[in-house]
């Protein structure tokens, strides 16, 4: 289990091979990873993002722990990114391995879920026009966590 | 003890970090006495339902015992991933 928190940037195909070569045993390897979007109307300059350092390692490995265990992963990989990052750059990834695909995407979306909601990031959009706004908590991301 | 502070929390309060010495036992207790401090303060904490605390880099709650711990952290709920 990796778990990373960094500013530079990360290669998604050679992390994503490196883990898959990694977990010969395991039958189902599932990635996703999180991009930095336009915003709906356009006119997004940058992504800020902001996180509590004392905090957000631990975090996340408890996350990734506990993903491990529940499903009986081979292995997890959570790289995440802060610092100020511009449309089309990858802010996140996860990898889970696992037996069968079922674990495999299952983990994934588990992480996803409380990656959104329980690890210590706070993102600021930052528009053409100079304004900048904190990006919100979604009442569903804090519900998709009840499903777990 | 050390309190932190993040995001818009971090903003409104002008700073990321100072050292506080309250007499509160509790974190309701610590915020009543920071809201009576200055305007800034009375404004974050204006509305707990937007904001979290950690105590110690552990998630807690407001009602939580300050008993023993080294460090406060108060932001809005988070948006990772």
């Amino acid at each position: 289990m990796r778990v990373s928190v960094q500013d530079e940037v990360f290669d998604f195909g050679k992390e994503a091979e490196a883990f898959t070569q990694g977990n010969k045993n395991m039958g189902a390897i599932v990635t996703f990873t999180g991009v930095v979007r336009d915003a709906d109307q356009g006119g997004l300059v940058a992504m800020e993002i902001e996180h509590y350092p004392g905090m957000t390692h631990k975090a996340l490995s408890e996350i990734a722990q506990t993903a491990v265990d529940r499903w009986s992963l081979g292995d997890a990989l959570v790289i995440h990114r802060y610092g100020r990052l511009v449309p089309g750059e990858q802010i996140m990834m996860v990898a889970t391995a696992a037996r069968h695909r079922m674990q495999a995407f299952e983990a994934a979306e588990f992480l996803m879920d409380y990656l959104k909601s329980r690890a210590p990031f706070w993102k600021k959009e930052v528009l053409e026009d100079g304004s900048a706004d904190w990006v919100a908590a979604r009442d569903e991301d804090e519900n998709a966590l009840t499903r777990w | 003890m050390d309190i932190l502070y993040f995001a818009w929390v971090r903003e409104r309060i002008g700073l990321p970090h100072e050292r506080f010495e309250t007499r509160a036992t509790t974190v309701s207790g610590l915020i009543d006495e920071l809201r009576t401090r200055e305007e800034r303060y009375a404004a974050a904490f204006a509305d707990l339902s937007a904001l979290r605390v950690a105590l110690d880099q552990e998630l807690s709650d407001f009602d939580a015992s300050l008993t023993g711990v080294r460090e406060v952290a108060f932001f809005p709920p988070m948006t990772g991933g």
